[in-house]
This record gives structure tokens, C-alpha cells and sequence, in this order.
């Protein structure tokens, strides 16, 4: 009695052969490039998508630091030229790695302003003298409750808004120069900066 | 015997401790127990954004002490639980649910199981229908000239 099995082609054989190497590959490039943009700073698996993206600037007042103009959520709603609202702590460690970053942001003539974040404002003032003061405006959220209305999760975040009060897109972290590069200015070129 | 009721009294012990809340300010809680009760409810259903993988109720974060004191104090305002969990969703997304709803995003999440069981059941089905074509096909081999003198001689007896 022989068993006749049938045979797989030659074809069949390499495919079958051929296949978990593919996955393997894919699976590597795919790790590969998701490590790069993790040193680069452009991806974060932690990072939360945010709620506010396509939509306006939720309503808010917060006094300004040390007796400055205060700053309303209407002002930011229709800023009339696409601009960065940053959230930020003396406190905040990533703060001092993105304080560089936005002074060359607002050296170069995009405007920012910034709501501190559960801050002490002798503190924000030592922290803006020591590392630089790219603000337009500077208003102060000591209890932290606007920051919860704009989804922050953490400090430094910063928001991109458009000429119409539109976010369009924030970033949790300090800003890289690959992240400005690769994410920032495109968008700002988008949205007519 | 007294091993086994030792057993079933630390048994008893683990099941009575309490999950433990992480609300280290006892002015923190509601005077009214069963508004506490509620909003440690509403706050073990979400999750800490900055711990991740911690609820509202178990973070020592200060995010997460804030968000407890809002619904606290939304609790007292009167506001419904689903009211409460959406003022959060609106702001932080689905993402804050530590049980994902069911939504675009989360339709391989929840499909999952259906998924691997429909699969299964594809591959169960073609190796028994592969299974029973290869038993249709393999003929067995003719009988040779001693096997049939062998099998007439059983077949006369």
C-alpha cells in the first residue's frame, strides 16, 4: 500500500518558506523607523492624541503674570495670524530643554504665549530670566484647571492655532529641532504663517 | 481541618481588603458617603493620564487629584455619572476610559476574539475538507495475486 500525497510545487514550498521572513522584515522596519522618530522626538508612545484638534480654543480667563494683561480664551479664538499657545513650569525639567527652542520660534517671528502651570510667578520670573522670555503674553493657571479644559496632560505642551482660533496641532514634550522641522513648519506653511 | 478553615479565613481577609484609593488628604472626600461612594466610582472607571495605567482614584499624580477634585465637586453639583464621564472624554478623549468604548478605533480591539475564532474555524475547515479529499484520492493499492487466492479462500470457508 503507498500513500500517494500530494506534492507542493516547488513555488508553494518557497512561499511557505519565504513568508515568516517577510513578516520578520516588516515587523523590523516598522520597529526601525518608530525607534527614529522616538529619538527624534516626533513620536511618543505615551503621547495622547488631542481632543482639541480641529476645533477652537475653549473659552477661558487667566490673570496675566504679576499684575499683566490678562489673557481670554476670545482673544485666542480669532488671533487674526497663526500662532503657539505653551504651557510651562519652572518646575517642569522639559521645560528648560524647550526653552531654547521657542526663543529661536520667536526670534524668528512666530508668536507665542504662554499660561504657567501650577507655577509660583517669582519662580516663572527666575525661570523666564535664566532661560530666555520668547512670550508675547504670559498668563498664569495657578490651580491648573484652564489647562484641564485644553487636555494637558503634562508640562511643556504646545499648541499650534491658526489665524482663525483653530488648533491644528499640539505636542506634548519639548520641541526638537526635528520635530519643528518635520511637523511645525510644514503645517505652518499649510495653514499661511 | 484547621489548615483548611486557616485557608478560608485568609481567604476571607484578601476578599475584605478594600482596593486601595490613593487619596492621601482626607479633605479630599465627600462628607456625604454616598456621593463618595459615587465619585470614587466614577473616578476608579478612568484612567490617570500621567501614571497611564493607574485610575484617577489610585494616582498620587496631581493631575489626577485635580480631576478627582472636579468630579467631587460635580458629583455635589448634582451632575449625572455619564455627564461627569463626558466633560472628561470631551477633554481627554476615549483615552481616559480605562474600558475602551466601542468606536472605530477599537473595532479590532473588541473584534478581536471573533476574529481569531473565525479564522480558526476557516483553517479547522479546510484541513478536514483537505483531510477527506486526500482519503477520496489515495486509492488503495489492487490486491496482488496471493492476497486474492487468500481472501477467495476466507470468503469459501
Amino acid at each position: 500500500m503507498s500513500a500517494q500525497v500530494p506534492q507542493k510545487s516547488v513555488l508553494g514550498r518557497r512561499l511557505l518558506l519565504g513568508a515568516p521572513l517577510a513578516v520578520l522584515a516588516l515587523v523590523g522596519g516598522g520597529w526601525a523607523l518608530m525607534l527614529r522618530r522616538m529619538a527624534g522626538g516626533n513620536f511618543d508612545p505615551h503621547s495622547l492624541p488631542s481632543q482639541l484638534i480641529g476645533k477652537k480654543v475653549p473659552d477661558f480667563s487667566l490673570p496675566g503674570l504679576d499684575g499683566g494683561v490678562a489673557m481670554t480664551g476670545a482673544e485666542l479664538q480669532n488671533p487674526g495670524r497663526p500662532m503657539l499657545v505653551n504651557f510651562f513650569a519652572s518646575w517642569c525639567v522639559p521645560c528648560l530643554e524647550d526653552a531654547p527652542m521657542l526663543n529661536k520660534l520667536a526670534k524668528n517671528g512666530l508668536p507665542i504665549w504662554g499660561i504657567t502651570y501650577k507655577d509660583k510667578q517669582a519662580d516663572t520670573q527666575r525661570f523666564l530670566s535664566q532661560n530666555g522670555n520668547p512670550y508675547a503674553r504670559i498668563a498664569v493657571d495657578q490651580p491648573g484647571r484652564v489647562a484641564i479644559d485644553w487636555g494637558v496632560y503634562g508640562v511643556p505642551e504646545t499648541y499650534l492655532i491658526d489665524a482663525a482660533g483653530l488648533v491644528h496641532w499640539r505636542f506634548a514634550g519639548a520641541l526638537t529641532q526635528r520635530v519643528v522641522d518635520e511637523d511645525l513648519t510644514p503645517l505652518l506653511r499649510r495653514i499661511g504663517a | 481541618m484547621k489548615r483548611l478553615r486557616l485557608a478560608a479565613g485568609l481567604l476571607t481577609l484578601l476578599l475584605q481588603v478594600a482596593p486601595a484609593f490613593a487619596v492621601s488628604d482626607p479633605s479630599e472626600l465627600l462628607s456625604n458617603p454616598a456621593m463618595e461612594a459615587r465619585a470614587e466610582a466614577i473616578g476608579s472607571h478612568l484612567r490617570c493620564l500621567v501614571c497611564q495605567n493607574e485610575s484617577i482614584e489610585a494616582s498620587d499624580a496631581g493631575l489626577a487629584r485635580d480631576i478627582r477634585a472636579i468630579i467631587r465637586q460635580q458629583v455635589v453639583a448634582g451632575r449625572t455619572d455619564k455627564q461627569i464621564t463626558a466633560y472628561m472624554v470631551q477633554r481627554y478623549g476615549s483615552f481616559i476610559l480605562l474600558e475602551p468604548p466601542f468606536e472605530p478605533l477599537t473595532v479590532l480591539l473588541w473584534g478581536s476574539p471573533v476574529i481569531a475564532l473565525l479564522l480558526g474555524a476557516m483553517i479547522a475547515l479546510l484541513a478536514f475538507r483537505r483531510q477527506r479529499r486526500e482519503a477520496a484520492t489515495i486509492a488503495p493499492a489492487p490486491l496482488s495475486p496471493a492476497e486474492k487466492a487468500r481472501l477467495e479462500a476466507l470468503l469459501r470457508s
